[in-house]
């Protein structure tokens, strides 16, 4: 029965792919493909339940689904990830990256593609050495608190046209109280292992990440201030069509490139990664609040921080690049969730271009770069934004809403370093 | 304005990144296994002993000394001399080592054996590829390991190998010319020994 009706399924489906007219239909079949992969399965497995219990069945079958696909797609972008990234920095210092791990006992070498495999079974089978001083049940439960919240965020991340997990009225909202659970497991982690440099580490990661939670969500604000909705699926549809020759997205906007700007900032200190890496700054604190985690518990944390840093790029897509819209119209022909995918490699190529290019931060410069000036900045976004709401659109409103982001983000550098002349060091003691 | 340098370097990295792709001459590694850069002639790795001929055992220029032993700073060399002699290059008799250990995974490559060894005899390798399943066994390198022709030597440090021969040449030609001397000397103090005593004598 199973084997008859999947492959009816797939048989009208790739007819419909590929014979059911050129254009409209199988692009939109394409386009669909998932969802209607998902609503069958979901209905095929319901379908083996007795009549009274479906309704639950195919509430719960289709979470299962949904959270299977969510996790099974990230975790193999994070595996690629990982590659990718080794790749990346290394052609920066024009250097190969690794390019032999393949398939073992051949010469097939995939340009290194094995190499996360090879990864994984090394976490899997390493020892998980739990300090004698670390508290057991806290340090046993930080890396799970730490990848639970990331991936609930996932749950409000629109990766396609009908693609979201759970379209909550309140998607942005969700996803910026669930990302504050990630603090607590990082402090978890630190106080539990009973290590100097995993608090230190903690602590920076807390005051860190609570600083700059307050630009991210505030560099989100007015988005949501002009698309009028919290949900995910909201502000990507008020980014539709074209805004004369260039796409609706917000991006595209004096008050959008601001907040893209101050955003993307915000997300690379929020997802702790370089140039603000300073919770796991390996030349001071070993490796920060997982100094004291081997193995499986480690890859955990790495997962958790890239997983992170997906949903924060994919939010990101969604705020301001118009989530899976495609750029132009004539481009419309690819699926919605290539274009999403498309960006997010994009956005996460950018992360990696800055870690291969900025040094790590000093822990004051980084506090006053969070709140000298990127909450003014955000602040005056706000202030941007309403102001380009009640003017009319023409050349004049752009005019005025540029200068309100030129002219503060211009004083405000100087006001923070211009006056600063740098003098000869004097040492008092060392000489 | 803040932030040019931030623009100028994310140039520079990406000047690098594509750059790396289009010109090979970019990138400064090689990938090692498959290509080898060629090594500096004043490489170094660790000690091994230059033998003369065919024969390892009996070319071996070390007559068992232990002046490198007693110099080594972490003590990773072990010598037993032996109970006889064999003749070296010049014919002397001479001990030579029973037993030449050197314990690689204690060596730290400082060339100081080099440095005293009075008969050429200890020099250092450029061999690195010398990783093993066994971390005791397989690291402790005995004479026969150690052992490696005088073509060898001029293979790796052609110029000091050939320093190394002229310093040999010399000790040899200065002691064929004693020989000669003390023949002649003794020939002389032969024939005309009723005439005139060797001065030596008086």
């Amino acid at each position: 029965m199973f084997p008859r009706r999947l492959s009816v399924f797939i048989l009208r489906q790739t007819l419909a792919a590929y014979f059911g007219g050129l254009g409209f239909y199988m692009t939109d079949a394409l386009d669909q493909i998932f969802v209607t992969t998902k609503q069958f399965l979901v209905a095929f497995l319901a379908g083996l339940f007795p009549p009274a219990w479906q309704p639950l069945a195919t509430l719960l079958i289709s979470a299962v689904v949904m959270v299977a696909a969510i996790i099974g797609v990230f975790a193999t972008l994070f595996a690629i990830t990982t590659v990718l990234e080794r790749k990346g920095l290394g052609r920066m210092q024009n250097r190969h990256g690794p390019n032999r791990v393949g398939i073992p006992f051949t010469q097939i070498r995939l340009a290194g593609f094995g190499q996360p495999a090879a990864d994984g079974i090394k976490a899997l089978i390493k020892e998980d050495v739990v300090p004698v001083a670390a508290d057991k049940v806290v340090h046993f439960l930080a890396p799970v608190v730490m990848v639970v919240p990331v991936i609930l965020a996932y749950a409000v991340l629109p990766v396609g046209r009908n693609m979201v997990a759970l379209d909550l009225d309140a998607g942005v909202l969700f996803f910026f109280a669930v990302g504050g659970a990630v603090e607590l497991a990082v402090f978890m982690a630190g106080w539990s292992s009973r290590n100097k440099y995993a608090l230190l580490g903690a602590m920076r990661a807390i005051a860190q990440m609570i600083s700059y939670e307050i630009p991210l969500i505030l560099a989100a604000v007015p988005v949501i201030m002009i698309a009028r909705s919290l949900s995910t699926t909201g502000i990507i549809a008020a980014q539709a069509g074209q805004a004369g020759f260039l796409p609706a997205w917000f991006v595209f906007t004096p008050w959008g490139f601001a907040g893209f700007v101050l955003f993307m900032i915000a997300a690379t200190a929020e997802s702790n990664r370089s140039p603000f890496d300073l919770p796991e700054g390996e030349s001071e604190l070993v490796a920060g609040y997982f100094t004291e985690y081997s193995g499986f518990k480690f890859a955990l944390f790495f997962l958790a921080e890239y997983l992170g840093l997906f949903v924060i790029s994919g939010l990101a897509i969604t705020l301001f690049l118009g989530g899976w819209h495609a750029p132009f119209p004539w481009l419309a022909w690819l699926p919605s969730w290539f274009w999403f995918f498309v960006k997010l490699l994009g956005l996460i190529f950018v992360f990696i271009w800055l870690r291969g290019t900025l040094p790590r931060l000093r822990l004051d410069q980084l506090m006053n770069f969070a709140w000298k000036f990127l909450l003014p900045l955000t602040l005056i976004n706000l202030l941007t934004v309403a102001v380009w709401h009640y003017l009319s659109a023409s050349g004049w409103r752009w005019a005025v809403c540029v200068l309100m982001v030129i002219v503060p983000y211009v004083a405000l550098g100087r006001g923070l370093w211009g006056h600063r002349r740098v003098r000869k060091r004097v040492y008092r003691y060392a000489e | 304005m803040l932030g040019k340098g931030i623009i100028k370097g994310l140039a520079e990295t990406a000047r690098n990144f594509f750059g790396s792709f289009v010109s090979e001459r970019r990138l400064t590694t090689v990938p090692y296994p498959d290509a080898r850069q060629p090594l500096a002639e004043n490489t170094r790795q660790f000690p091994f002993l230059v033998y003369d001929g065919d024969d390892w055992e009996q070319g071996l220029r070390c007559v068992a000394c232990q002046i490198c032993e007693k110099e080594c700073p972490p003590q990773c060399i072990y010598i037993v001399k032996s109970k006889d002699k064999k003749p070296d290059y010049k014919g002397q008799m001479q001990f030579y080592p029973a037993v030449f250990d050197i314990d690689l995974a204690v060596c730290m490559s400082c060339q100081i054996c080099v440095e005293v060894c009075p008969f050429e005899s200890i020099k250092m390798d450029t061999e690195f590829e010398l990783s093993t399943a066994d971390r005791f066994g397989g690291l402790l390198f005995h004479k026969k390991q150690l052992a490696k022709p005088n073509a060898h030597y001029h293979r790796i440090h052609p110029t000091d190998a050939a320093a190394s021969d002229a310093v040999l040449a010399a000790e040899k030609a200065k002691q064929e010319a004693k020989a000669r001397a003390a023949a002649e000397a003794k020939a002389k103090a032969a024939a005309p020994a009723p005439v005139a005593p060797p001065p030596s004598a008086s």
